[in-house]
């Protein structure tokens, strides 16, 4: 299997103030092609950091992060926003949809600052929201939709640019246990079909869905294990 | 290029959503452009319009027309007093400048007063009369309509004759001919003999039309005096020569006024060229000046822009954050906040020249002109460009936000 995530010793420090904050504090950690890991701790463990510079919206302190073969530790903004692009698909706690657009444009949106093609465009975009089953709210806007939906269209856009990893953060955090539960299904389906999957989360009931589980405290690895009792719920 | 295109189509899409979900905020800040472009092209219009009035005006004096007279044209400086002393000019002069000078094509004298004139019962006041030689058509460009003009016998025998503009003809002979008809000017009698071609006005002041030309050696007589002096029209024979001219007439005039070789010339001889040259002076000052002020309107609209796309970046953090999130580049941030900011202000920019169209039309009531479409190309690249300006800075900021604490942003 090939590596899609390296961390070598990632330090991530904040200023606060006169004090030093280590967010991260030496993390080593590799993850593997096809892998669906859950990233657990208490909130202050760094568990935000790391998904964040797993995420590329973050560069650490020190250390070695390598994605997919390239180095990204040392990248500057438009290069880790081209990353952002190609290599990784969010999904957010709170959806974070474009108020404004319908279910297409926002699914589609990745594409155009990839720099896809508007036919082309519009037919992967399509072809991705019909994956998460929304074909008939397409022209629809967020606030028309349900929590789960709006979930289902974050998955959506996501996915439409075919990135190494997929990065959930608490994605069932604003839904109810139900709805949540759909969601979840959702991510092992696509786990089922070969996608990466990294879930950053607090809640032992959906971290039971990832294969392996890193558990983080004070900024450092505290645990980190392949899971025995997952629930696997696809059929 | 292609996907510049599509970042473009985005940010235009972006642009005018954005502008609609605050159609009130948009209009207020609109205004602000609204105002300076109305204001801006309505002085690049008057502007333009006093350019062609002006130079309307200096085609009827011609550029190979001579004028001397007493005071000289453009900046007279401090020397009013010199000019006010110098003695008149005198008829005898252009007697002596029609004898001698060999350059010259023509030479006319002429002075003029105000009067009102009569026809029956029908009465035209404040009348400019012109005393005048026989050689006005020549030295002047006014033509004839129909009729003839007094000839140089009937001019210097001072004949009761006269030739009337065309405003004077329509207000006394309404229905009639007035060629041959008598009538009075200031109480005397005279013949009309022909009337004026219509000549418009002078630099949009006085009109050349309400004009009444008699022999100005009746004139001498019956209004004023001729030490009440003159002014005298020498025409070169071509517009080559005016210098050479300009150097004969100077010795003719020395010599018929008694002037000693070290005397300094007692009279003027004005050209076209002064005036020109003292318009265009006088004109840069007032375009400046006006440009400025009006430019300071528009400067004003900008801030207003900049302002309120500072608000629209504070307000869109969020949003700013999810597309940096989702791999929108730093330029597409910019690119898409620089395009509100523009489309803003053309917008501006159109309602203003939409509006200043109508209000240059009332311009153009007392001066010639039309709002020149090189004014409205240039409003509307102005307005895109205060546009792209005031825009920069807000944008700058947005693209620079950090995407970590931009999705957190509530």
């Amino acid at each position: 299997m090939s590596t899609i995530i390296k961390f070598k010793n990632i330090a991530k420090i904040y200023q606060v103030g006169e004090e030093q904050v280590h967010a991260l504090d030496g993390v080593s950690v590799q993850i593997q092609k096809n892998e669906y890991v859950a990233i657990m701790g208490p909130s202050g463990s760094g568990k935000s950091t790391m998904m964040n510079i797993v995420g590329c919206l973050d560069t650490p302190t020190s250390g070695l992060y390598e994605l997919n073969g390239t180095n990204v530790s040392d990248m500057n903004d438009n290069e880790l926003a081209k990353v952002r692009n190609k290599e990784i698909g969010f999904v957010f706690q709170t959806f974070n949809l474009l108020a404004r657009s319908d279910v297409l444009h926002n699914v589609e949106l990745p594409l155009i600052y990839g720099g896809v093609g508007s036919a082309e465009r519009k037919k992967i975009a399509r072809a991705a929201i019909e994956r998460v089953g929304l074909t008939d709210r397409i022209h629809h806007k967020p606030n028309e939709l349900s929590g789960g939906q709006r979930q289902r269209v974050a998955v959506a856009r996501a996915l439409v640019t075919q990135p190494a990893i997929l990065l959930a953060d608490e994605p069932t955090g604003n839904l109810d246990t139900k709805t949540g539960e759909e969601i979840m299904q959702l991510f092992d389906m696509l786990h089922q079909e070969g996608n990466t999957i990294i879930l950053v989360t607090h809640e032992e009931d959906i971290a039971q869905h990832a294969h392996r589980r890193v558990r983080l405290r004070d900024g450092k690895i505290e645990k980190d294990e392949i899971a025995k009792d997952r629930k696997n719920i696809v059929r | 290029m292609k996907f510049i295109f599509d970042e473009f189509k985005e940010g235009m899409r972006i642009a005018f959503a954005a502008i609609r979900a605050n159609k009130m905020r948009s209009v207020l800040t609109t205004l602000g452009i609204i105002i300076g472009i109305v204001s801006v092209t309505l002085m690049g219009t008057a502007i333009e319009g006093l350019n062609r009035a002006f130079n309307e005006s200096l085609a009827s004096l011609g550029t190979d027309v001579l004028y001397i007279q007493k005071w000289p044209w453009g900046d007279r400086g401090d020397d009013w007093w010199k000019f006010r002393n110098r003695r008149e000019i005198h008829i005898q002069q252009a007697k002596d400048l029609d004898k001698y000078s060999e350059y010259a094509q023509a030479v006319n004298p002429a002075t003029g007063t105000v009067r009102n004139v009569r026809y029956g019962q029908k009465l035209v006041e404040n009348v400019t009369v012109v005393g005048t030689g026989a050689a006005l058509l020549e030295t002047s460009g006014a033509t004839i309509a129909f009729g003839r003009f007094f000839t140089r016998l009937e001019a210097d025998g001072g004949r009761p004759v006269c030739a009337i503009g065309s405003e004077v003809a329509a207000n006394l002979f309404p229905n009639e001919n007035p060629v041959g008809k008598r009538i009075k000017i200031g109480g005397y009698a005279y013949q009309v003999l022909g009337v004026f071609e219509k000549q418009g006005s002078f630099l949009g002041l006085e009109s050349l039309d309400n004009r009444v030309y008699v022999p100005i050696y009746r004139f001498f007589k019956e209004f004023l005096s001729h030490r009440g002096g003159i002014q005298i029209m020498v025409k070169a024979k071509s517009v080559d020569e005016v210098d050479d001219t300009k150097e004969e007439v100077r010795g003719i005039m020395r010599k018929s006024r008694g002037l000693a070789p070290r005397d300094e010339d007692d009279f003027a001889i004005n050209q076209q060229e002064i005036l020109v040259q003292t318009f265009n002076q006088i004109g840069g000052v007032i375009a400046a000046v006006g440009l400025f002020i009006t430019g300071m309107a528009l400067f004003v609209g900008g801030i207003g822009i900049m302002n309120i796309m500072f608000v629209s970046v504070t307000e869109r953090t969020k949003e700013i954050g999810i597309r940096k999130a989702i791999g929108a580049p730093r330029r597409t941030i910019l690119m898409q906040f620089l395009l509100e900011s523009a489309a803003l202000c053309l917008i501006g920019g159109l309602i203003g020249i939409a509006v200043a169209f109508p209000l240059s039309l009332i311009i153009d009531t007392f001066l010639p002109t039309a709002m020149p479409l090189s004014v409205v190309f240039i409003a509307l690249f102005v307005s895109a460009l205060v546009g792209i300006i005031s825009g920069f800075l807000p944008a700058y900021r947005a693209s620079r936000l950090n995407p970590v604490d931009a999705l957190r942003y509530e």
